[in-house]
């Protein structure tokens, strides 16, 4: 199998579609091209990647309206056959709205929007998203948004506890203890999380702003590296 | 119409016989509210024209016929930057949250009209001290609007300043700033060229918001300003997302001839000036407009001010291209009339004419005001202060210490730690924002070049009440500094002129001194002043504001990896100070230590040599690409204690430092320590090689070089000799800085 190509959804409204874009273009050196909301197919993709940003304004509820759009039928099929699909902060917005990962994301504990760096801890490195990691490891990577508060029933939680849903939690060390750096009220710290099935990985931390070390952190490159090796992998 | 019903709309006698005088009639309701607000002075500049025409850019432009939404400088062979500032001061003050969001909304516009794709917010806020209730909410709902609008239209808010005085009361200022990149072959322009293109109405329907908001903004806030909060916008990032890429993309085809888009005097505005710059007419109908109301009448959909809207002119049988651009991204686009050929602006309704005048009665004919000036009474006394009659903290009751002093300093709101403010805007979206913790200015990379942009805002209003001449030389020295800082050369200047009522001709001698001080100081350091805003009437019944001219300047980096930060980089570095020029009263006058720990403002300013201020600003940029410094920081407000506190705060590291008694024997130390003499700045450097290397350009340019210390610990101190003046914890320092506008920000705050 050749390098693999990436699809990066555009929503009226998306505003890191670009970033992401870039990153899998310049950075990793994969093929990408947009594909726009309306567009009702996503063949030939391998990757789909739902990017950040404020899709349809965020009118209703973040996510609520964009989940309707044609391409997110064409998305729920590419998730149905078991390929990879990534949302970044509205993009996991979204993925919840459209059920393809549990849980909600509401307005952050004190109500403020939030752009910062925050360290995350790797909880589950046997993923096609975070292989590039060790298991433990603490990685800085930006946060920058409104709503990331992730919620959900008591039964979900421990669903993704004990099948080790649970990707990515805000944690940082502190004189080499790790301790909580939960910066918007998240239950069980969640940061990121995948569907059953591990193909599907929504987080709220923006990978692609931590790519480069002109942008202080190359600590995010490794969810793009780790679908990239993954997918060439699957092809031997 | 008549007289009254002109004067209600804050027109003149004259003015009111002028246009009757053009017209050779009564004119309408509608063309009466078409003149009222393109002879405002926000629209019109009637006032500050001829003043402004000391800046030689704006002089040739107006001459020219060329002035555009911003102005562009030249990035590299291929690429320009534009870039302008903008007041959103009135509707801030009755509805903070939609003039704040609304005010970077209207800054965007002029940046993507021009078909330059926007990179960078900034801006520059002031509030009345956060101890009173209404202050805090201003603060908070400025601060979210800006948040809310830049955050959902994807372009980072990077730099920018806040501060509080008690003058501002009432009347915060909210300049944004907005900073785009363009193809300097395809920069589109805003003229309605071409006899017979049609006219195309784009963006968001046309609602009943903002009627006079232009209007509104050329008097003084008053006890009734409260009922003007119909007069102000309301903001739709999303709309304005959408507006920006369907714009840039319709553009791109080459079928747009002309473009403005519709801020103040919206529908009015667009087409007058469009086709005054072209020297042709235009004719539309109003009922062809997308309205949000259907019974809304002519007067109220050409004076509406309904955001995320813009006009376009395009080719003759290319219309349905432009259309189909917009309509995939879901907005409205209405062919609404045609260029003509007779110089007048015709309105129809249902094609029953309702307005008609040549296009420019309502540009160039607007009166041009030459205003008395006269010093005001209050610079005498306030100059004659003699700082050196200060005495030293341990003869006051508080704070006794310099210690105290320092503390007391950055637990002031102006000098505090801004994060509070910064957490809460996206400055990371587009992936260009270099990450430098704490930099004197903003550096942003480029797609598709190898240079950056630097960028930053800054003003000080209580150096221009003493001296506005020299305080807006500050301003443009500081910013400019700035920008060097981050080894960046300055290339050009956008400016915010907010002052007092011009009619008043105390306020307008203000206003001159300014302008003359920020003409004279860019001439001088050779960096035009290519955009601006005029805003006056910031004055409440409790007084005038302090002149407060804000300072916008980009300069160019040559390669990202030389990009400096401000925060101290390893410990055992070495610390410099480098100076310019001696003031031989330090830096007193006017500075922070002498309101906040004497509660005086009075004085002369510091001493400005703009000369010297270019020999620093060169030094740095050759110093700083040779790699020769590790970080850099200016010193301004609070002087060399807080400039060395926030290097340590930024960083985490300390910092010994040590002054020559005997070389200092004549300097009282809180002039020393607080003093804000211009023309310095901090510097941090590595190992032997770099100092000496420095040490020669320092010489080359004639700046003198002061070891003071090194990087390192975990305190700041400043020594005098064997007496520590200043020795506390960094982490003490933090805290106090970090927590002094959350603390003051966890109290209620109301209407």
């Amino acid at each position: 199998m050749a390098v693999p190509r990436f699809a990066v959804l555009r929503f009226p409204g998306s505003n890191c579609d670009q970033d992401a874009y870039y990153v899998i273009r310049d950075v990793i050196g994969a093929e990408v091209e947009y594909v726009w909301h309306q567009d009702s197919s996503l063949a030939g993709f391998d990757v789909v990647i739902v990017p950040g940003g404020f899709s349809y304004g965020d009118y209703l509820r973040c996510g609520a309206v964009a989940r309707f759009a044609p391409a997110m039928e064409a998305l729920q099929q590419h998730a149905d056959q078991g390929k990879l699909v990534l949302g970044i902060c509205n993009g996991f917005q979204i993925l919840c709205e459209a059920h393809l990962l549990p849980g909600a994301l509401i307005r952050n504990q004190g109500c403020k929007f939030i752009c910062k760096h925050v360290d995350l801890r790797v909880e589950n490195n046997q993923t096609p998203f975070t292989s590039s990691y060790t298991e433990g490891q603490i990685i800085s990577i930006p946060i920058a948004h409104g709503e990331g508060c992730y919620v959900a029933d008591e039964a979900t939680l421990d669903m993704l506890e004990q099948n080790n849903q649970i990707l990515f939690r805000y944690a940082t060390t502190v004189r080499d203890e790790v301790t909580t750096g939960n910066p918007n009220g998240s239950m069980n710290d969640i940061a990121g999380i995948c569907n059953a099935r591990g193909n599907v990985m929504g987080m709220m931390p923006h990978p692609e702003r931590a790519s480069e070390s002109i942008l202080g952190s190359v600590d995010g490159k490794g969810v793009f590296t780790s679908m990239v090796q993954s997918m060439m992998e699957l092809a031997v | 119409m008549n007289l009254q019903a002109a004067l209600d709309m804050g027109l003149n006698t004259a003015e009111f016989e002028k246009i009757q005088s053009i017209l050779g009639r009564v004119p309408t309701l509608t063309e009466l509210g078409m003149f009222a607000v393109m002879w405002s002075e926000h629209c019109g500049y009637k006032y500050s024209r001829p003043v402004l025409a000391l800046f030689k850019n704006y002089k040739e432009a107006q001459e020219q016929g060329a002035l555009e939404n911003a102005g562009i400088i030249p990035l590299d062979d291929k690429l320009g930057i534009v870039f302008k500032v903008e007041s959103h001061n009135h509707p801030s003050a009755v509805e903070p949250f939609q003039g704040a969001a609304t005010g970077v909304g209207g800054i965007l516009r002029d940046i993507f009209t021009m078909n330059a794709r926007p990179i960078a917010n900034l801006n520059s806020l002031r509030f009345g001290p956060l101890d009173n209730t209404h202050n805090r909410y201003l603060f908070e709902h400025v601060v979210a609007g800006i948040s809310h609008y830049g955050n959902c239209v994807g372009v980072p808010t990077v730099a920018g300043e806040v501060v509080f005085h008690p003058c501002y009361n009432g009347n915060p200022l909210v300049n944004a700033m907005a900073v785009g990149v363009v193809d300097r072959d395809h920069v589109a322009g805003a003229a309605a060229r071409g006899v017979g293109n049609t006219v195309i109405y784009v963006g968001s329907a046309t609602g009943k918001d903002g009627i006079h908001g232009a209007t509104f903004a050329s008097v003084e806030l008053g006890p009734d300003s409260d009922s003007k909060r119909p007069n102000v916008q309301m903001g739709d990032p999303f709309m304005e997302k959408l507006l920006i890429e369907a714009t840039l993309e319709a553009l791109e085809t080459g079928c747009i001839v002309g473009i403005q888009d519709m801020g103040a005097a919206g529908l009015t505005c667009s087409t007058c000036e469009t086709t005054t710059k072209a020297g042709t007419g235009m004719e539309i109908d109003v009922r062809l407009v997308p309205l949000r109301e259907a019974n809304m009448t002519p007067y109220e959909i050409m004076l509406s001010e309904s955001q995320e809207r813009m006009l376009c002119i395009v080719e003759q049988g290319k219309e349905e291209v432009v259309v189909s651009v917009f309509k995939k991204w879901g907005l409205h686009a209405a062919i609404i009339g045609k260029v003509t050929n007779d110089g007048m602006v015709r309105i129809k309704d249902k094609g029953e004419v309702v307005a008609e005048m040549p296009s420019t009665a309502l540009t160039d004919m607007c009166p041009t005001y030459y205003l008395e000036t006269a010093e005001p009474e209050y610079i005498s006394t306030v100059q004659s202060f003699d700082p050196s009659s200060l005495k030293e903290p341990h003869a006051l009751e508080e704070p006794k210490t310099y210690n105290e002093c320092l503390l007391k300093l950055l637990d002031s709101p102006s000098l505090a730690s801004k994060r509070y403010v910064t957490e809460q805007y996206d400055s990371m979206v587009q992936t260009q924002t270099l990450l430098l913790t704490g930099s004197d200015a903003a550096v942003i990379r480029v797609r598709g070049s190898e240079k950056c942009i630097a960028m930053k805002i800054d003003g000080n209003g209580r150096y221009c009440y003493l001296d506005p001449f020299v305080g807006a030389q500050i301003a443009v020295a500081e910013a400019a500094r700035n920008v060097a800082c981050s080894g960046a050369k300055p290339a050009g200047v956008t400016d915010n002129l907010n002052f007092a009522n011009p009619e008043k001709p105390a306020g307008f001698w203000q206003f001159k001194r300014a302008v003359e001080g920020i003409a004279d100081a860019t001439e001088k350091l050779g960096i035009p002043v290519v955009s601006g805003n005029v805003s006056f009437y910031n004055e409440t019944p409790a007084g005038p504001i302090y002149p407060t001219p804000t300072i916008g300047v980009v300069g160019i980096l040559e390669k990202a990896e030389l990009a400096c930060g401000a925060a101290f980089q390893e410990e055992g570095d070495t610390i410099l100070l480098l100076t310019a020029y001696q003031d031989p009263a330090y830096g007193l006058g006017g500075s922070e230590y002498l309101s906040v720990i004497h509660g005086i403002e009075a004085g002369h300013p510091p001493l400005l040599d703009v000369q010297g201020e270019k020999r620093l600003q060169e030094l740095l940029v050759e110093a700083i690409s040779g790699k020769l410094v590790a970080s850099c920081h200016d010193l301004s407000d609070g002087g060399l204690a807080c400039a060395l506190a926030e290097c340590s705060m930024l960083s985490g590291l300390g910092a010994l430092t040590l002054f020559n008694p005997k070389e200092n024997e004549n300097i009282p130390p809180s002039a020393l320590l607080f003093g804000e003499a211009q023309g310095r700045v901090i510097c941090s450097v590595k190992g032997e090689i770099e100092l000496r290397s420095l040490t020669k350009l320092c010489d080359k340019h004639q700046i003198e070089c002061k070891w003071i210390g090194s990087v390192g610990g975990d305190t700041v101190r400043i020594a005098l000799g064997t007496e520590d003046l200043i020795s506390l914890k960094v982490d003490e320092l933090k805290s106090v800085w970090e927590k002094a506008i959350p603390q003051r920000m966890s109290r209620e705050y109301s209407l």
